[in-house]
């Protein structure tokens, strides 16, 4: 049984559903991708497994325990952690206080964790006196993961990280996300630079219409001809 | 000697005062900048809920006046301030509850909650009214100066007197206290961060498991705290009326939007902003010109608007802010 | 306001002549119960309200913007009345007429100056230059326009004082008080629109106290604290005097048995309602044929999806601007014409309380975008805060029966009019909370 099973998620924002019936399984300390066109529902099926969204059909299991009715706090308090796409730092506060504020559930001493953030990101421990807002976008990023680690979250959601971030910094970035997932962190991401993305991902998702289209490994996606020529530009 | 005399009128009528009204514009600012942040509307009740403050903290200052309780040379509605913040951090809690909890719920567009906060004006405006009455109050006791004008004159033997009152000593030194515990709170303790965290990204705070409806209510207690602080200290340095409050909403709507709404440091330095401009364009220069520049005969008084256009001042900061700098001068976070 | 039900209202089509049908009724009580004179002056001023509610639907209901100091138009409009119908001052004009208004041509000119430089100039010497000709054109207006006003406030301080009027009919000045109204709101619009929702209501509360401040201090304008009186009242309406003292007018109430002074003022009364009907009127099918025009379901999408009407092309800031303007100039129009029903300009009386949040409370309970809704709010909402400051004390007394008389009791009867704010207060929270769409709610 896989650490995370979101199994034939139906549902949408309004009356119309954006996702038919999509699987996402992710292993625990695995890496798994979802790349797909625009408008697949990509994000949708992330904030779907966050509870985010209203689900009509299928459920959400974290660990073999049900949480398809969980509000997405209650969620963070069973171990997820998520990382939105855009505004996911506190601008006018340090980069300290904003990992504070991702620990804010704990009641048990953080420091430790922090300490691993640090050491993860040498950069904030830098600049942990500076507002998150004055950051550069690579840097922002990097608060953002790190504040979502401050709960010690077992299941960790990325939301496009590497969106508008220069490719140095998205190499950067997918390394340490490569060394979260080695600490036995699962780590689910939504990726717009899909090839790059498939290439660090135990597991990928292609996503078309709200529906899976191709799942296999990383790997083995990559390797797909038809997947390379539809989805990854050739 | 004429020089002297020139910087003690300066300082007694401009300085003296100025810093006073702009230490109390200040903490009506940072009310309204306050409720701005967390919960992201104009709160046009803010002048009303300082009337509402002073009124319950002269009602219990007659109290112990009665009970022959004083302050020494402080007055008597500091010992009362406490009861007053009590009584209006219930009212605003309930408040809350009763009125603007179901539009925080709901979503409600900013300019709805402006209006809802519009008809809790009216009721808080007439509760005041209701309890206490229109007529104007004065309620400071205690001694009334620190430097008197006689004393300041035979003193240093120049013409002109400085005075200042106790209460504007007062208004001064509380404030900074208020202040400083105010950013201590917000900087230094987890709910102080937890409510800078939801003011600067709701969504992320939410996420981050901060409890909004704690957040809300510290916020209400705080803005409680502040305009009953404010009102009382406008009162004790002026006097209380009830409509005068309500026409102080300008200025510290000026005063938080000049600082940028949302900013705390913000709405201290736009309290002062204003509160000097008014003052120096309603003071009559005459008397400084004399002094300072030797053989001038000033024609006029010398005075840039009439005292009854002190409002039109603080709109004109505003007009001005509002057309080259929306966000403020500090940056806040309205658009 | 943007919970489009797409059920009607309760009660369909024979909703708002229902309501109106009960409003009618009310009046008529009132009439046999008190006189027809005192329900006359309540319809009179609530006909003005209707107004106003019209104006302030306009941008509330059709655009979404919070307008703060509708008291401010209203006395702007109001002071149309004494510039246009009282008689001129003699010798003002000599005496420093025209120097005041050349200390004002300074004045805007060099705002307007001002504003071209800023255009025009970078850096620093934009500040400076900028600096340089608000501090130039300042003192410059002061020194004109200081002697001047001394000069024509000292011709007759006890009855003139001031420039006075150009001696027209009244009628003339209503429309004039509209466009003034619309000029003050141009200006604010100009600055307050485009930036957050909250932003246009703090400013125009800021001008609404200024307007007011302005006219209460600036004698030479309009006499300040010492009230204009005898403004000559609109054609065709005569005054009671002139009947009383007519033979044809007393004869013929004396065949209808009723006494010629009480038929003298209801007459008046009649006529100015009939007046006020008829701009109403006009007012009511130029604001429903605009409603439903594509230029009215415009506003209704800007204000129900500003971003979305901004992706499709329209000028969002612009179209709020037209219409911010236009729904002053209507609340500029009936401060023209409250003044004109009284007679007198009485700057003091202008408290934003009554003249702004009075009619936001009509607009909300009639139904925001809805023109009839703020007709009969108008009018409905008038005719209880009157009635309230009786049934207040009344009702005060009767709960305070059963008390010893003393302080106390003293006290709660006395500030029993201060409920007529609490119970307003109350009706526009209860409204906006459980019945957003109001009594006629938008279609």
């Amino acid at each position: 049984m896989s650490f995370l099973e979101a199994e034939n998620m139906t549902g949408g924002y309004g009356a119309a559903d954006i996702l038919h019936g999509c699987t996402l399984k992710v292993e625990k300390g695995q890496i798994a991708v979802i790349v797909g066109p625009n408008g697949a529902g990509k994000s949708t099926a992330m904030k779907a497994v966050f509870g985010m969204l209203k689900l009509r059909g299928g459920h959400v299991k974290l660990d073999g325990e049900d949480i398809t009715t969980l509000s997405p706090q209650e969620r963070v308090r069973r171990g997820m952690g998520f990382v939105p796409q855009v505004n996911n730092v506190f601008p006018t506060m340090s980069v300290e206080e904003n990992l504070e504020m991702g620990a804010f559930i704990r009641s048990d001493d953080f420091r430790g964790t922090m300490e691993q953030v640090y050491d993860l990101f040498p950069i904030l421990k830098e600049k942990r006196h500076q507002n998150a807002g004055e950051l550069s976008g690579g840097q922002r990023q990097q608060v953002a993961v790190g504040r979502a680690l401050m709960t010690q979250p077992k299941l960790l959601m990325l939301d496009e990280p590497t969106a508008g971030v220069s490719p140095i910094v998205m190499d950067e970035l997918f390394d340490r996300i490569i060394e979260v997932a080695r600490t036995g962190i699962s780590i689910l991401m939504v990726e717009q630079n899909a090839r790059q993305a498939l290439e660090i991902a135990d597991q990928g998702y292609v996503l078309v219409q709200g529906a899976n289209k191709y799942t296999d490994t990383g790997a083995a996606l990559m390797a797909d001809p038809e997947v390379r020529r539809t989805f990854l530009g050739g | 000697m004429d020089f002297l005399n020139a910087i003690v009128a300066i300082l007694n009528y401009v300085v003296v005062p100025a810093t006073a009204y702009g230490a109390q514009l200040a903490l009506g600012a940072l009310g309204v900048t306050l409720i701005y942040g967390i919960l992201r509307f104009s709160n046009f009740a803010h002048g009303d809920t300082m009337a509402f403050g002073t009124a319950m903290t002269i009602l219990v200052t007659w109290g112990l006046q009665k009970l022959g309780l004083h302050f020494g040379p402080l007055p008597t509605a500091l010992i009362a301030l406490p009861f007053g913040i009590a009584i209006t951090a219930a009212l605003v809690l309930a408040t809350d509850r009763a009125v603007y909890a179901y539009y925080r719920k709901v979503r409600a567009a900013p300019v709805i909650l402006v209006m809802v906060s519009v008809g809790v004006m009216f009721v808080m405006n007439g509760v005041t009214r209701f309890v206490i009455g229109v007529d104007e109050i004065q309620f400071a006791d205690g001694a009334r100066f620190v430097i008197s004008a006689k004393g300041f004159r035979e003193a240093t033997g120049l013409a002109e007197p400085l005075a200042i009152r106790t209460t504007q000593v007062l208004t001064v030194v509380l404030a900074a206290l208020v202040v400083w515990a105010l950013f201590w709170f917000l900087n230094k303790t987890r709910t102080g961060k937890s409510m800078r965290a939801f003011s600067d990204n709701e969504d992320l705070a939410l996420l981050s498991g901060i409890n909004p409806n704690h957040v809300v209510a510290v916020t209400w207690i705080i803005a409680a705290a502040l305009a009953t602080t404010a009102g009382v200290l406008y009162g004790l340095d002026k006097s209380f009326k009830a409509f005068n409050y309500f026409q102080l909403l300008l200025p510290i709507f000026a005063s938080a939007i000049v600082g940028g709404l949302g900013n705390p440091l913000g709405a201290i330095a736009g309290g002062f902003i204003i509160a000097y401009s008014e003052v120096a364009v309603t003071y009559a220069w005459k008397k400084v010109a004399t002094y300072a520049i030797p053989g001038f005969e000033a024609e006029g008084l010398m005075q840039l608007l009439s005292t009854e256009y002190k409002f039109a001042v603080s709109f004109a900061i505003l007009i001005i802010v509002l057309l080259f700098k929306p966000t403020g001068l500090f940056k806040g976070k309205a658009v | 306001m943007s919970q489009h039900q797409p059920t009607a209202a309760k009660g369909g089509a024979l909703r708002a002549p229902l309501f109106f049908l009960i409003m009618a009724g009310l009046i008529m009580i009132e009439g046999m119960t008190s006189g027809w004179n005192g329900a006359l002056g309540i319809l009179n001023m609530g006909l003005i309200s209707a107004i106003l509610a019209l104006g302030v639907n306009m941008q509330w209901g059709y655009a979404g913007l919070f307008n703060t100091g509708v008291v401010g138009f209203i006395a702007l409009g109001g002071l149309a009345p004494v510039l246009i119908a009282m008689p001129p001052t003699p010798g003002a004009f000599a005496a420093g007429g025209w120097q005041i208004l050349i200390g004002l041509l300074i004045a805007v000119g060099s705002l307007v100056l001002t504003v071209w430089l800023n255009g025009r100039l970078k850096g620093k010497t934009r500040a400076l230059g900028v600096i340089a000709v608000l501090v130039a054109g300042f003192f410059l207006y002061r020194a004109v326009f200081d002697p001047a006003v001394e000069a024509v406030q000292s011709i007759n301080p006890s009855a003139l004082g001031y420039l006075g009027g150009l001696g027209l009919p009244t009628l003339f000045a209503w429309p004039v008080g509209a466009l003034l109204a619309a000029g003050a709101a141009w200006v604010i619009g100009k600055t307050a629109l485009g930036l957050r929702s909250d932003y246009l209501a703090i400013a125009t509360l800021g001008i609404g106290e200024i307007i007011v401040s302005v006219l209460r201090n600036e004698e030479w304008l309009a006499r300040g604290v010492l009230n204009v009186n005898g403004i000559p009242r609109p054609w065709p309406v005569p005054y009671e005097i002139a009947l009383q003292e007519s033979p044809a007018f007393v004869e013929r109430m004396a065949a209808l048995g009723v006494d010629p002074v009480t038929g003298s003022t209801v007459l008046v009364k009649l006529l100015y309602t009939g007046l006020f009907v008829i701009v109403l009127a006009l007012l009511l099918i130029a604001a429903q044929l605009a409603l439903n025009s594509p230029w009215g379901r415009m506003m209704r999408a800007i204000r129900d999806n500003e971003i979305s009407a901004a992706a499709m092309g329209k000028n969002v800031t612009r179209r709020h601007l037209q219409i911010f303007v236009i729904g002053s100039a209507v609340i500029g129009l009936a401060g023209a014409m409250m003044i004109s029903l009284d007679g007198q300009m009485t700057p003091s009386s202008y408290n934003p309380l009554r003249y702004t949040f009075l009619i936001w409370v009509m607009v909300i309970v009639g139904g925001s975008g809805n023109n009839w809704g703020s007709v009969l709010g108008g009018v409905l909402i008038w005719y209880l805060w009157i009635k309230a400051e009786v049934w207040g004390p009344d009702l005060m007394s009767l709960i305070t029966d059963q008390l010893a008389d003393g302080a106390v009791k003293r006290h709660l009867v006395d500030s029993a009019a201060h409920m007529r704010l609490i119970v307003m207060g109350l009706v526009l929270i209860l409204v906006l909370r459980f019945s957003p769409r109001g009594l006629l709610p938008e279609r």
